[in-house]
């Protein structure tokens, strides 16, 4: 029996977990999928927004301007890449009128710092802007951060800190219990619980709907973006968005902090909550309308390109419910990155109103290493951590240049990775300009030397997304294989 | 007599001469003339070509230790053998360590083709 | 990039980077010439290099009278790299190329190995060969999913022939480069199903004895003015769609043709591997993607030498490894200081030449015949290529007639030494010229 269960190890669901763990508490993590931080966490634009966009006396409006306020810190602790880099929203002269109701609208949020910047100060900040632009709103507290790594940190450091996580459970029942609730999974293992946070994402109304509450829904709404060559993480400095006007929101252009530029979104609203295909006609979205914001984007340099579904809710706000020793949190669409560390802390404040009883764990550790610890540090440090485990000197990934050690460790810490993309999103291994031409095979042989099973038992990301199927040959004859 | 005319890419070197060959199919040796060939091996190859096909096949053999090891036929055999001949190699059970040049199989199905090891394996 | 210079580091006179074909033929070159303090760096655990999973043949001929396979080719150079006692520091790779101000060292070279940890060797002369990588997926731009199934032809290569493994059954490949190609072959003697090879261009990048007998043998269609517009499959790749694409290579509306398949192998191209060589500030040719070179395979960086795929990518390891020994052996003289500065002739192309290498030629007195390497940029047929004086009205230097001229196969020009010495032009043109009477293009 565990104190609390949270469905869905997204960034929301990482983030309450992780906050929990500060306490003494059975705390266990369930998500369907073979890694954490798969669904709209992995794709998404990676901004910590300044807080200005939400309606006033909204729960986004207030959950945003203090997440954005708390994320530095939650970053610091969990070791995870976070950058203040200010975020400017361009308008042309004949949308003047509506930036200034955004600037109204984030002074009544309580965003500090903001101002509207003219359009000399604008191109001495931003010089590869549209020229024809004329003014922008200047928020200095957005920030950019990598959503996956806080997400992975962070249920890795409840798990430091005792959570357990449950990977490949996906949730077909919920039975109310004498004592809370019982999950049962598609595969018919089972988990016991007194309190439950569905923080199931694009999912949450299935979920709220196995508790008997059908009082919202959510649909998936597509977002296309393109990632381009770490040549072009220059193009701008601050994240840039476009004044929403009523003929749309516009795409925005970022710097990601491990220095590729972003461009994106597109939105599509769509039917099908698995359907993350990239369009031919997203792209060209894309391209006609971050040329708005941005003159001549190098789009020759897009090493690739993805797809995540944001769930929008039925309300148009945050729905965030506390009922029956359950918290229900559903529509968590942007801001929901940058709301996530207010929301965990919301979240706490719910289940200590609901009768949990939260006792401080004598031993509890917030901080984590960062990942990327090795890449970091001095000639003599790595020689040092070469001489104590020589696989630190042996670069797997040429074009990240990620060692054997720093895969090997991070197959192994909390949360332990399994796949291919797993290992790829916590070293970065893959990720640069091959692909993962030259070291997917050896990422595949570290796997299944480190998990003990076979070489096409690896997937590039749990499920059935095996990589290779089965042996060529067999001495003898015998094949083999799935 | 009808003649007809083909034309082939020479496969000998990665020079690829295209070849225009001149066929009478009622004749035993049907290759009248050959043209466009760079050398003489291009005449060879042609003729080769429009009576019994050949090609070298290379592939890898299964070793006990459960890998695989580059081999290849040391002389070509007839194209339509060729996967005849990836059953028999994948059939074997070679050697886990094993030297360029080494035999993994004599007489190919008859051929006269041995298939060896290309690639040193196992050893320092 | 982080700069390693570290002035206390021990010096090395020839640091070799990379130990595959080009590599191994440079230090023995190099070595052939004198040297003798010197060092190949391999990043992988073997020299080898791509070689070792190439088990196809075809390779040698050239150098060896002979056809060899990939690995066997590999193995001769290895043998002569051992015979003369060269140094191989497998594991190894290079971090970072930084080039010294002082006297008698070209660049700090800085690896990390299991054995040695970090370390930096204060190079006499170093010599670029790390090969080139395949163009990845994400560079295509594809719509559609990210499933499993989707792997560049290279790295399907190297789970069939070194690993072991069936990257997959059903197999479309996009891209007809000879890896492409010979991967066709290799999946259908194995068992799989290969549907189709697509390529956007209306001709082959492949050599055109593969398309006989990697496609033509097995009755596998070659889809020319084809491409892969759609990815579909969740977990694993479960087909794509292909279309027609028009003569500025934009997929035809209404072309729609789908395929059902588990693999989508990706052959569109080779791309030298030179972030080093950036690093280091070496001046690059945005046509080959490597460094621009004199005929020495001298770089703008004074006693750095590139040579074989991190130079331009070749299409025989034949003419790598003889670029490399002339890369090696100009090493070799730049050690004893026989490279001397010279007069520069810079090297043009017209709109059919693609790129020469090299792309400019040093005269000094005692300079000997230049060999021109080139591609043309599209196929053209009864053609004379020529090399001129300053523009298209210029003397002709050199000339040669050819029948059919394709980018899948370099080309070569001779300029003789003397007319290097007597002339006074600073560029030369290096041009196809189509005859008179006009062949059709392809």
């Amino acid at each position: 029996m565990y104190d609390v269960t949270v469905i869905g190890a997204g960034v929301v669901g990482a983030l309450i977990a992780r906050r929990l763990a500060a306490y003494d508490l059975r705390i266990c993590i369930v998500d369907k999928e073979n890694d954490v931080a798969r669904g709209a966490t992995a794709a998404n634009s990676a901004i910590v927004h300044a807080g200005f966009d939400a309606k006033e006396g909204s729960m986004k409006a207030r959950m945003n301007v203090r997440g954005s306020r708390m994320m530095e810190q939650v970053c610091a602790e969990l070791g995870v890449s976070y950058k203040r880099n200010g975020s400017l929203v361009v308008a042309f002269e004949h949308e003047r009128a509506e930036v200034e109701a955004i600037y109204r609208r984030g002074v009544q949020n309580g965003v500090e710092g903001l101002r509207i910047v003219e359009k000399e100060e604008l191109f001495e900040m931003e010089p590869n802007l549209n020229p024809e632009l004329s003014c922008a709103l200047y928020a200095p507290t957005g920030a950019i951060v990598c959503p996956y790594g806080l997400t992975i940190a962070a249920v890795g450091n409840a798990m430091d800190n005792g959570a357990e996580l449950v990977l490949n459970f996906e949730v077909v029942s919920i039975e109310k219990t004498a004592e809370g609730y019982t999950l049962t999974a598609a595969d018919g293992r089972a988990v016991e619980t007194r309190y439950l946070i569905n923080s199931a994402g694009v999912y949450s109304d299935e979920i709220a709907k196995m508790l008997g509450d059908e009082s919202f829904s959510v649909h998936p709404r597509r977002g296309e973006y393109m990632l381009l060559d770490k040549e072009c993480g220059q193009t701008t400095t601050c994240t840039i968005f476009h004044t929403p006007t009523k003929m749309g929101k516009g795409v925005l252009v970022s710097p990601t902090v491990h220095g590729n530029l972003i461009v994106g979104p597109t939105a599509t609203d769509m039917e099908d909550k698995t359907d993350t295909a990239t369009t031919t006609e997203g792209f060209a979205d894309i391209r006609a309308k971050a040329g708005d914001n941005v003159a001549g984007i190098p789009y020759g340099k897009v090493i690739t390109s993805f797809c995540g579904l944001r769930s929008v809710g039925s309300t148009g706000d945050f729905i965030i419910k506390a009922e029956n020793n359950a918290v229900l949190l559903g529509g968590i669409e942007s801001p929901g990155l940058s709301s996530s560390p207010a929301i965990a802390e919301y979240v706490e404040e719910l289940l200590r109103g609901m009768g949990l009883v939260l006792t401080p764990k004598a031993d509890y550790n917030p901080n984590r290493a960062p990942m990327d610890a090795f890449r970091h540090m001095s000639v003599a440090e790595k020689n040092e951590m070469i001489q104590k485990d020589s696989r630190y000197g042996r670069i797997i990934c040429r074009c990240e240049e990620v060692t054997e050690g720093e895969m090997v460790a991070a197959i192994h810490a909390n949360p332990p990775a399994y796949d291919v993309d797993a290992v790829k999103r916590r070293t970065r291994g893959g990720m640069g300009r091959c692909q993962g031409g030259f070291c997917s095979p050896e990422v595949i042989r570290i796997l299944a030397r480190e998990w003990g099973v076979s070489y096409d038992a690896i997937t590039k990301n749990g499920g059935g997304s095996y990589i290779n199927k089965g042996r060529t040959k067999v001495a003898g004859g015998n094949k083999e294989g799935n | 007599m009808a003649t007809t005319t083909k034309t082939l890419t020479c496969i000998v070197c990665p020079r690829g001469c295209t070849l225009t060959v001149t066929l009478d199919s009622a004749l035993e040796n049907p290759v009248l003339s050959v043209e466009g060939q760079g050398c003489k091996r291009g005449v060879d190859y042609a003729t080769a070509e429009c009576t019994h096909p050949t090609r070298v096949l290379t592939t890898t053999a299964p070793t006990v230790d459960g890998g695989v090891v580059p081999c290849k036929t040391d002389r070509a055999i007839p194209r339509e053998l060729l996967f005849e001949a990836m059953k028999a190699v994948n059939a074997l059970s070679a050697p886990a360590v094993v030297r360029i040049g080494d035999v993994l199989l004599e007489n190919l199905l008859n051929t006269g083709a041995n298939i060896v090891a290309t690639a040193n394996r196992g050893y320092n | 990039m982080q700069n390693y210079v570290d002035k206390t580091a021990p010096y090395t006179a020839l640091v070799v980077i990379g130990g595959g074909p080009a590599g191994m033929a440079a230090a023995v070159a190099a070595y052939d010439n004198g040297v003798r303090d010197m060092v190949i760096l391999e990043r992988d655990l073997n020299a080898g290099g791509i070689l070792r999973q190439c088990i196809h043949n075809g390779f040698g001929l050239h150098r060896f009278g002979e056809e060899l396979t990939g690995p066997e080719y590999a193995d001769r150079y290895h043998k002569m790299v051992v015979e003369r006692g060269i140094a191989v520091k497998t594991g190894a790779t290079v971090l970072d190329v930084t080039p010294s101000e002082e006297e008698g060292v070209a660049a700090y070279v800085t690896a990390i190995s299991e054995a040695e940890g970090m370390f930096t060797l204060r190079a006499g002369a170093v010599v670029l060969a790390m090969g080139c990588r395949e163009r990845s997926k994400g560079a295509l731009n594809i719509a559609g999913t990210r499933p499993a199934g989707i792997y560049s032809a290279g790295t399907a290569q190297r789970f069939v022939n070194m690993e072991g493994y069936m990257p997959g059954r059903k197999v479309v490949i996009l891209g007809s480069g000879d890896i492409g190609l010979i991967m066709a072959r290799r999946m259908t003697l194995e068992g799989a199903e290969v549907k189709a090879v697509c390529e956007l261009m209306p001709y082959s990048g492949g050599l055109a004895r593969n398309i006989t007998q990697c496609l033509d043998d097995f009755g596998i269609p070659l889809m020319l003015s084809h491409t892969v517009t759609q990815i579909h499959g969740k977990e694993r790749l479960t087909g794509v769609t292909v279309s027609k694409v028009d003569e500025r290579r934009r997929p035809i509306p209404g072309s729609e043709i789908y395929f059902e398949c588990d693999t989508l192998l990706l052959s569109v191209g080779l791309i030298p591997e030179n972030e080093l060589t950036r690093g280091a500030h070496i001046g690059m040719d945005g046509i080959t993607g490597g460094a621009t070179v004199d005929q020495y395979r001298q770089t703008s960086l004074k006693g750095v030498f590139a040579c074989g795929n991190v130079l331009h990518v070749h299409d025989l390891v034949d003419y790598v490894s003889e670029e490399a020994a002339l890369a090696g052996s100009s090493a070799a003289a730049h050690l004893r200081g026989e490279l001397t500065e010279g007069r520069a002739i810079t090297l043009k192309t017209d709109g059919k030449v693609r790129y020469t290498v090299p792309q400019a030629v040093t005269v000094t007195g005692n300079t000997a015949d230049v060999t021109v390497y080139f591609r043309p940029s599209d196929i053209y047929r009864d053609v004379t290529v020529t090399v001129r004086e300053g523009g298209a009205d210029g003397a002709i230097l050199s000339k040669k007639k050819r029948i059919k001229v394709a980018p899948g196969e370099m080309e070569t020009i001779t300029i003789k030494a003397a007319d290097l010495t007597a002339t006074t032009a600073d560029t030369l043109l290096v041009s196809i010229e189509e005859s008179a009477k006009k062949g059709g293009n392809a």
